[in-house]
């Protein structure tokens, strides 16, 4: 009945549920979305040296080439040099074209003593006869390298790599390139915990589905309990249990399967088994979700039409709950690739996940451009994920 | 389930089944197995033999440190559940009543804060906070624990929304009620239930948030989690496990309840749909 009261009723006209929701999502925007851009940012944003070095940036810009600068570029050098050291902020620069070349922050220091005590600086050669490596490509490349607005530099180095004195892409010194072990191991981490959860996970979903409501609801206690105690809470559980002195192993030297305490904690199996525990609640309840709501007709037709219980259960159930266990393996993956507390509280020192170097960057070397490309990198392939989540749902029939 | 089963499918059942027990045992065993742990009177960390004993609790009590962090918690889920709950609660009902191709974006920035991994999270909020002089204070922390709480606010309100008949604010409304009389005496008394598991999520997401706190909270706001956090790393003490059974307690009761007002809020609109469609 489209008559004019049906209209103003019309969904589409209604005003008032854009005003409820608004509050909230300008909240979100200035205290989640805008934060997470801004710190994202800073992986492809260089600075410094535009900051510190107005003028010298500007001519690198201008320069544009390879070898050594003009003259007057390294005048301009030179001048902001010594007027950054006087007042306090060569420190930024020298970070910063430190990361590029290594033994810039002395080369930096050093020239401008030297300058500041009276040593001409007008000229490259002029700052050549100060420190020799004025005269040499490098530093020049890592000075244009830096000369912003935006950069390329970290999203490389998160990927082990560089530009060279020529712009190459090339790969970073074998001790400096970790963060391609790092990524693949923290992907591998995620996909065995991923792994480990649909193991653990799917029969447990399929017993809490296949049981009356009546019986189902006291076993689904048993997945809601983890779930409601804190990640950190079960960590901390672990770190008590998986100690070498921990009831753990008492127990299975109490059963004689063990003759001495073995190493449970602080390594990867520490991992694994923290990690898989405090996931798997996640994994449980969205399959468990699915599964409740797939019809036992079909099953029933397929077993009257003769097929085997475990024909019907793998052509006809199995593909209707492949949508659950995408969802519930993508939500622990995508945890598990973010998380820090678990890894850090029960992992190895020397294998961690990227979240720890993350943390490093933020915290101790204070690098936050490299912290940045790290997360962005984090990010990437879970959106991928995400997407093709959202396809491999629609593509499977529910 | 039919009761006829064949031979192999019972088989397979059992089979099932002791599979099954065994998860369950590994979900909760841990969890449970804290408990005993923390009343041992020595500082190992086996099962006490021959005496329990509270000294553990009254090491956390006497710590100005556990009780300091404990006080901070608090305050902060506190603040955290005043934010989120009526922002949640409002957008919600928003959501609820809009067609579902609006829905679509509002729900992907909504939902935002549970896809991002919380380290990323964590030092977003770190870079936004540490130049504005934010990072000492707890409002960083609160605005930050806000954020990763709404999302959980609003699915459990609009879960709770899901089966109201929006014909009944219509009649109110044309019954000359304003708009926010119907929505404070018509439909928050329909949703109460709903509203009040909604700020029990978001009170313990603040409760037990480690990570953003680990990197954002200075000295003087040290909370719960980051107490604990760092008990771990130094050392493994019946301490922590104290702490930790005191944590799994409080979270069991105060989710449990959630859990029990968000059924109830089901079955009673259950209730109400099944007898108006006659079913």
């Amino acid at each position: 009945m489209p008559g004019s009261r049906a209209k103003s009723a019309d969904p589409r006209r209604r005003w008032w549920p854009f005003a409820l929701v608004a509050p909230l999502l300008i909240f979100l925007l200035a205290s989640f979305i805008l934060p997470v851009v801004l710190m994202l940012s800073r992986a492809l944003t260089d600075r410094e040296l535009q900051t510190v070095w107005p003028d010298s940036a500007a001519a690198l810009r201008h320069w544009h080439g390879n070898g050594l600068p003009p003259d007057v570029l390294a005048q301009r050098v030179a001048r902001e040099m010594v007027a950054a050291r006087r007042n306090g902020t060569l420190n930024r620069v020298a970070n910063r074209l430190n990361y590029d070349m290594v033994g810039s922050r002395t080369l930096l220091y050093g020239t401008a003593d030297k300058l500041l005590a009276g040593a001409p600086g007008n000229s490259v050669a002029a700052l050549a006869r100060i420190d020799p490596r004025w005269g040499r490509p490098a530093i020049w490349a890592a000075m244009r390298h830096a000369d912003g607005p935006l950069t390329s530099h970290y999203l490389l180095a998160a990927l082990d790599r560089r530009l060279d004195k020529d712009d190459r892409i090339v790969g970073v010194a074998p001790e400096q390139a970790v963060f391609t072990a790092i990524y693949l191991r923290t992907f591998k981490i995620s996909a065995l915990v991923a792994l480990f959860c649909i193991i653990l996970g799917y029969p447990v979903a399929y017993l809490l589905a296949s049981l009356p409501e009546r019986r189902a609801n006291p076993l689904l206690i048993l997945v809601l309990l983890p779930f409601w105690t804190s990640a950190l809470v079960r960590t901390a559980a672990w770190a008590v249990l998986l100690q070498t002195d921990g009831v753990i192993n008492s127990l299975l030297q109490a059963i004689g399967l063990l003759d001495a305490p073995v190493q449970l904690i602080y390594n990867r199996l520490g991992v694994y088994i923290a990690m898989t525990h405090v996931l798997l609640p996640f994994f449980i309840l969205p399959l468990y979700g699915v599964m409740k709501g797939i019809s036992p007709v079909a099953m029933r037709a397929a077993s009257s039409l003769g097929a085997s219980p475990l024909r019907a259960f793998l052509r006809i159930y199995l593909p209707q709950t492949l949508p659950g266990v995408a969802a519930g393996a993508i939500i622990v993956f995508t945890l598990a690739l973010g998380y820090y507390v678990t890894p850090a509280l029960v992992g190895g020192g020397a294998d961690q996940m990227i979240s720890a170097s993350i943390a490093f960057y933020t915290n101790q070397s204070l690098n936050w451009g490299m912290a940045a490309a790290l997360s962005l990198l984090l990010l990437a392939p879970l959106l991928l994920m995400l997407l093709a989540g959202r396809t491999l749902a629609r593509a499977v029939p529910a | 389930m039919s009761s006829h089963r064949s031979r192999p499918e019972r088989i397979g059942r059992v089979l099932l089944i002791l599979f099954c027990a065994l998860v369950f045992a590994f979900l909760v065993l841990p969890i449970l197995a804290v408990i005993p742990l923390s009343f041992n009177p020595g500082s190992f960390l086996v099962f006490p033999h021959d005496a329990v004993s509270l000294r553990w609790y009254r090491v956390l009590a006497g710590s100005p440190q556990w009780t300091h962090a404990f006080g901070n918690s608090l305050k902060i889920a506190a603040a955290t559940t005043l934010i989120a709950t009526p922002l949640g609660t409002l957008a919600a009902i928003g959501l609820a009543a809009m067609r579902s191709r609006a829905k679509v974006p509002i729900v992907a920035i909504i939902t935002a804060p549970l896809a991002v991994p919380v380290v990323v999270v964590a030092i977003a909020f770190y870079f936004l906070f540490a130049p504005l002089g934010l990072v000492n204070g707890p409002a960083g922390l609160i605005v930050a624990h806000s954020a990763l709480a709404l999302p959980f606010v609003v699915i459990v309100v609009h879960a709770a929304l899901s089966g109201i008949d929006f014909e009944l604010l219509r009649a109110a409304a044309s019954l000359g009620a304003r708009p926010a009389t119907v929505l404070a005496r018509v439909l928050a008394p329909l949703i109460a239930p709903g509203i009040a598991a909604g700020a029990v999520f978001a009170f313990m997401t603040s409760f037990d948030e480690a990570t953003v706190a680990l990197f954002i909270a200075g000295p003087e706001q040290r909370t719960l989690p980051i107490q604990m956090f760092e008990g771990v790393r130094e050392q493994v003490s019946p301490a922590i496990a104290a702490a930790a059974t005191l944590l799994v307690i409080a979270s069991t009761l105060l989710l449990g309840a959630a859990e029990l007002l968000r059924r109830r809020g089901e079955r009673l609109r259950v209730g109400s749909t099944a007898a108006r469609s006659g079913e």
